[in-house]
């Protein structure tokens, strides 16, 4: 993984010793609360319902075991023994006192981690494929990509005030784990017709109160032009994004006003000026870069573990764990593995200290000190042995992180919602745990197959509901909670956005209406083969609205 | 709400260094439990309240007082909306002790 040099190093001191010297002035009294907020959102620090929240950068998901063990320390030391994994592959602390703050941001910079740019209108934390460098068919590794865009927009001087805040995902595969298509900037490692490699644009996509499905700006971008390809959208957006209105600010409404073939031939111009000057990527620094991300030292294993396979067999639970859990390597020999962090009952994305030390150790002795975080709040070791699985398993199970519900729909997707947010309208993570023990059963949830489940506790949608095939939005209805359900969303590479189903429903409510969702699509699949979502886009939302809302007086909804 | 009920409120903040909500006593001071917090009946007293609590804000004690709404009934007054319901617990509304895997898993 990438590696801080010394720029990198003396940078990030440097910021935390500015910080900390911010936070004196501010105790001091020589900064009030209103200059203080922006120097302190710069730094990820929030102030949320109970206390600071900390939210920290974990560039395109990935950790080594002494981040995670750093995290771990952190979470014991300065906060309440846990931390939340974020659907942006971020960790956020909801318990630091302020005078505490310099020295977490000290600790973490002995790990090359810091809170830059995760707050702000800025461009926020690069996100990636959680499987990057391990899946087959491949383009490229994205983390290459993510990490030179991490280099170019940090403290980026024309990019520190954007309209609104602006956020990159880039997948290396057809197929989309990380949701591209829903952020300013997806980009998509492609191959054009003459077999280069290259990046596909999809600029313009977002959640939120205006969710949108990023349009292609640019089919193919040579990789020597992708700083300036970004640099003219992003001067674009700067120059025409709307600062007079907030919910109108995001580049997704300028792109929808221009409309994509306009907004593209602005930035076409912008860039046919800039292409040729410092922004040009040499092929030695990509190489550099990359070389940070060369392959661990993989042995020659053969495909089939006869010792792998019949464990499965012998051991029901570890092969359904297998079945859900893990994802086809790229190296013979080798399996990825998901860490579900969504344990029955539990607050999904949660993780005590302890289980980060877990993790860290499992890491260091099976996946060569490498961790990912998905955007799915869930974690990955991506290089284990077959042969290691079943150990792996044993000691996972040991620290309640085996639950076999990858893809399921108790792996829940829930932002930290009511209990902590100070936007928040509603709770999620409650929700989650309810929904969560209801289909806790692991027959059941594997006959249910795969199933989004996504909750938000508000509409600026960091539970992502728009792009879950069930989508879960928390609404205020004179102080109190609602919760409206939206069918049919995906973020992967089928990607579409949810209808809503109808009038909300009460926090008591949620989860009857959630289940007769589900009974439905049961009784009117096609078979066990044909996901939930297929079954939407085949009947519609009338079959579910009917079951929901035709029944019995119980199941009706208390507002409108 | 409608006019012809008294409208009740209350002034609360969070303490600087800390984050944690806090509820205004008249005379007293800041107090960490809403049962404390004085309720004030009539607005121009609530708005005297929250004029007379930005001195904590120079002093650098408390961040952004701001009035809430309250009801009244025999055993007490209660924030009226579920986020200040929350606000005064101090807490997560689920079980945050992650101390135990197993209890994690049981409830």
């Amino acid at each position: 993984m990438y590696r801080y040099d010394q720029f990198d190093a003396t940078f990030v001191r440097e910021r935390t010793e500015q910080f900390r010297g911010q936070v004196a002035r501010r105790l001091a009294g020589e900064l009030t609360e209103e200059e203080f907020r922006p120097l302190r959102l710069k730094n990820g620090l929030y102030l949320q319902l109970h206390a600071y929240m900390l939210r920290v950068a974990i560039p395109y998901g990935e950790l080594s075991s002494t981040q995670m063990r750093k995290l771990a320390f952190i979470a014991r030391r300065y906060d309440k023994g846990y931390g939340h994994f974020t659907t942006r592959q971020n960790i956020q602390y909801n318990w630091p006192r302020l005078d505490d703050v310099p020295d977490v941001l000290a600790h973490l910079a002995e790990v090359e981690m810091h809170a830059i740019q995760t707050s702000g209108n800025c461009i926020r934390n690069v996100t990636a494929d959680h499987l990057a460098g391990v899946t087959p068919d491949e383009v490229d590794d994205p983390r290459v990509w993510g990490e030179i865009i991490r280099q170019w927009s940090t403290l980026h001087p024309e990019f520190s005030y954007l309209p609104r805040k602006f956020k990159i995902a880039v997948i290396g595969t057809e197929t989309d784990r990380a949701a591209m298509r829903t952020h300013d900037i997806g980009l998509k490692i492609v191959r054009n017709d003459a077999g280069e490699m290259g990046f596909a644009f999809y600029t313009g996509g977002g959640q939120g109160r205006t969710p949108i499905i990023g349009p292609l700006v640019k089919a193919f971008v040579a990789p020597e032009d992708l700083l300036s390809y970004l640099d003219a959208t992003l001067r674009v957006y700067n120059m025409h994004g709307r600062r007079d209105n907030i919910y109108k600010a995001r580049i997704k409404i300028l792109v929808q006003s221009l409309g994509a073939e306009e907004f593209g031939r602005q930035v076409e111009e912008e860039w046919l000026r800039i292409k040729d000057t410092v922004l040009k990527l040499p092929d030695a620094e990509v190489a550099r870069i990359r070389s940070y991300f060369a392959p661990p030292a993989y042995e020659r294993l053969p495909a089939y573990i006869p010792e792998f396979e019949a464990k499965k067999s012998a051991d029901p639970d570890f092969g359904r764990w297998v079945r859900a859990n893990t994802d086809v390597h790229k190296v013979d020999g080798y399996i990825a593995v998901s860490i579900s962090l969504k344990p029955v009952g539990a607050a999904p994305g949660d993780m005590t200290a302890d289980q980060m030390d877990v993790v860290a150790d499992l890491s260091d002795a099976y996946s060569f000190g490498e961790i990912r975080v998905t955007h799915r709040q869930n974690l990955v070791l991506p290089n284990v042995r077959k042969q290691d699985l079943f150990d792996l398993w044993t000691k996972l199970k040991a620290a309640s992180l085996a639950e076999p519900n990858i893809g399921f729909v108790s792996d829940i997707i829930a932002c930290p919602g009511l209990d902590y947010c100070n936007l928040a309208n509603a709770r999620s993570i409650p929700v989650a745990q309810r929904l969560s023990r209801r289909f806790s059963d692991p027959k059941r949830l594997s006959d249910i197959g795969e199933l989004r489940l996504n909750i938000s506790g508000c509409i600026n949608a960091c539970g992502h509901h728009h792009v879950g095939h069930i989508g879960i939005l928390g609404v205020d209805k004179k102080g109190e909670e609602f919760y409206q359900v939206t069918l049919g969303g995906s973020s992967a590479e089928d990607i579409s956005i949810g209808k809503i189903l109808g009038p909300a429903f009460s926090y008591d409510q949620i989860t009857d209406a959630i289940e007769t969702v589900i009974d439905t699509y049961l009784d009117q699949r096609t078979g066990p083969a044909e996901r939930f979502i297929d079954t939407y886009r085949r009947i519609g939302i009338e079959p579910f609205k009917e079951k929901v809302y035709g029944g019995s007086k119980e199941r009706r909804p208390a507002a409108e | 709400m409608s006019n012809d009920r008294p409208l009740n409120q209350m002034v609360t903040a969070q303490w600087l260094l800390g984050g944690e909500s806090i509820y205004w006593v008249a005379g007293k001071g800041w107090s960490d439990s809403f049962t404390e917090g004085t309720v004030y009946a009539d607005q121009p007293a609530a708005d005297a309240a929250l004029a007379e609590v930005q001195e904590f804000v120079k002093q650098r004690v408390v961040v952004g007082p701001y009035l809430i709404e309250v009801e009244v009934d025999r055993d007490g007054a209660k924030p009226t909306s579920a986020r200040e319901r929350i606000r005064a617990a101090h807490n997560a509304t689920f079980d945050i002790d992650h101390g135990s895997w197993t209890a994690r898993i049981a409830d």
